[in-house]
């Protein structure tokens, strides 16, 4: 069966030319790339060319970049990072739909350390409250934390309108960017954020590669302490061939971003258009405006998400669910939850996310399959008859 | 993915007896929109007292779909009163067993049948007896400590993949430790 994915909020195909220049490094070239020899030194080399390239996709200086092994320990070392430099601080601030990378931090953060915690929240469309975040900013916070694009609904927040404030309130300032990096612009020079977080896996790198930009200057304290590498800031002998890969991926995510705003943004309003029109009771989460090029969260009323994603995935269909059955838990994500979408759509939530792999006759193919499921589900469904929610 | 078996799957991609069943003359409904699943099971019931026909409705998950189809397999044929023994491990069983985070689903197969056998025989299920515990997926006490008991849960997590509570907001989940612990006391003293 053909499989046609629509993940790739969740992870990426890693691109062909990205095996292509990782290869040899796997085999022939295994040397430690902190080696005095010629024959780690070419590993090295490699590794500050695919440093400069992640620099470019964000426009930092190439000391500023950190490897990490994943989006979690990025943003785990910003946030302790901060809390070492300003220990006298006791409050931090994120958005109340963040990944569990800083949500379940913030949340052992306060429980075993007392920290104060505000968790802004966000409106029904799942803008952020920019008022609350404001008046939340005090000399006491350490750090503030938003992600600058959703991974559920990819709405996007105004991650340089509030690095002014930041800036003019004197507090830290770190977005966790894995969901937006290759999909929309990122400017570190303009943005004015003091770190960011980056995914190898979410820009068809492969797992276990992530990346912490640190500002210039910032005062920064490792969170795995361990030999030089790094120049310090993150031991452990160096995941060559994964940043070497990371590399090449960011230097396609680069040239791909206009692919993103109009190939994929095409694909992405043409399967919204259709399963709206062709199916009804069903409705888009999150602002329409401020969203990630790639990303369409869609919730069908009276039937529930895992049911759906189980049948589609009979038709090789790859998508993921904001329900609670699919997660273990019982409620809906945290994130349609705090968006307050209505239970009756929440449950039924599916989010497909593109890249620019996607095809047009894939999504004729996801139109055809959503449609039959979703009537099938209804068919049976306790709260639907004759058409409608009941 | 959940690892379920391929009896689960194959009543979840194809239910046996869903829709609405002409001349039902009991109904058992429960579960809620809010909750993420609900079930609606229709019995035909002779002068006999048994079951000759039953359907269901389910909204949730692949397991809440094949636990009610699975029910309506089990119950055909049977008298009320054996179908009032019946208990949720013997729909869980009839799959080759559930997860154990998706026994709930199986619990709302036994709990629709009573109300549909209560149903038949007019008696009218009024207000839980016990007190309160968790508000979100409506779950008293009493609940608790009888499914703590029979199916020798020891932590929250337990009870939660059996009834749900403590699933939402977690408001309840000390409450809920506290209940698991005094059944656990019990046994000892009785030991």
């Amino acid at each position: 069966m053909k499989i046609v994915y629509t993940d790739n909020n969740a992870t990426t195909k890693v691109a062909d030319e990205v095996i292509q220049e990782m290869l040899p490094y796997f085999g022939e070239f295994y040397g430690n790339p902190s080696s005095m020899h010629t024959f780690g030194d070419q590993v090295g080399k490699k590794i500050k060319e695919a440093r400069q390239k992640v620099a470019d996709l964000i426009h930092a200086d190439p000391d500023e970049i950190v490897f990490t092994s994943c989006g979690t320990e990025s943003d785990n070392s910003a946030v302790y990072s901060a809390l070492n430099a300003y220990p006298d601080k006791k409050h931090i601030i994120a958005s109340n739909v963040e990944h569990p990378a800083i949500n379940n931090l913030y949340k052992l953060l306060k429980r075993t350390k007392g920290y104060k915690v505000t968790f802004v929240p966000v409106d029904k469309k799942g803008l952020l409250n920019l008022d609350i975040l404001y008046k939340s900013l005090s000399d006491d916070t350490a750090i503030l934390s938003l992600m600058w694009a959703n991974n559920e609904t990819g709405v996007l927040f105004p991650i340089e309108k509030i690095a002014q404030k930041t800036q003019e309130k004197g507090v830290l300032f770190h977005t966790d960017a894995v969901q937006a990096a290759g999909k929309v612009p990122i400017d570190v020079r303009t943005a004015g954020v003091d770190m960011l977080s980056l995914s190898g896996h979410k820009i068809h790198a492969p797992k276990g590669i992530g990346v912490l930009y640190i500002k210039k200057g910032l005062k920064f304290s490792p969170f795995l302490i361990g030999g030089h590498q790094e120049k310090g800031r993150r031991g452990g002998t160096e995941n060559a061939v994964s940043i070497i890969g990371l590399g090449k991926a960011a230097e396609l995510a680069k040239e791909h971003l206009i692919l993103m705003d109009t190939k994929v943004r095409g694909l992405r309003d043409y399967l919204q258009k259709a399963l709206l029109e062709k199916i009804p009771s069903c409705s888009v989460n999150g602002d329409l405006e401020h969203r990630l090029p790639n990303t369409l969260s869609i919730g069908f009323d009276a039937v529930e998400g895992e049911s759906i994603l189980l049948m589609l995935d009979r038709e090789g269909i790859c998508a993921s669910s904001g329900s609670a059955c699919t997660s273990g838990s019982l409620d809906p994500s945290h994130v349609l939850m705090a968006m307050e979408v209505p239970f009756k759509s929440a449950h039924g939530s599916i989010r497909f996310s593109l890249s620019h792999y996607n095809t047009k006759e894939e999504m004729d193919h996801v139109i055809a399959s959503v449609v039959p499921v979703i009537e099938k589900l209804r068919a049976m469904s306790p709260f639907w008859k004759d058409g409608k929610l009941v | 993915m959940w690892d379920y078996t391929d009896k689960v799957k194959d009543h979840f991609l194809k239910p046996r007896n869903v829709g609405e069943l002409e001349g039902a003359n009991a109904i058992g409904e429960t579960g809620s929109l809010n909750c993420g699943d609900a079930l609606r099971l229709y019995l035909k019931v002779n002068e006999n007292e048994r079951i000759v026909d039953a359907s269901f409705m389910t909204f949730g998950c692949a397991s809440a779909v094949a636990s009610s189809s699975a029910l309506t397999e089990i119950i055909k044929g049977m008298t009320l009163t054996e179908a009032a023994k019946l208990t949720n491990e013997d729909i869980s069983d009839y799959l080759g067993g559930l997860p154990k985070e998706k026994m709930h689903c199986s619990v709302m197969g036994q709990s629709a049948l009573k109300k549909a056998i209560a149903n038949y025989r007019g008696i009218q299920i009024l207000e839980k007896p016990g007190q309160m515990v968790c508000e979100c997926f409506d779950v008293t006490d009493l609940e608790i400590t009888d499914a703590v008991k029979k199916n020798g849960l020891k932590t929250t997590e337990d009870v939660t993949n059996y009834l749900k509570a403590g699933g939402g907001c977690g408001k309840c989940l000390d409450r809920i430790e506290a209940l698991i612990e005094s059944v656990m006391l019990k046994d000892r003293m009785i030991q």
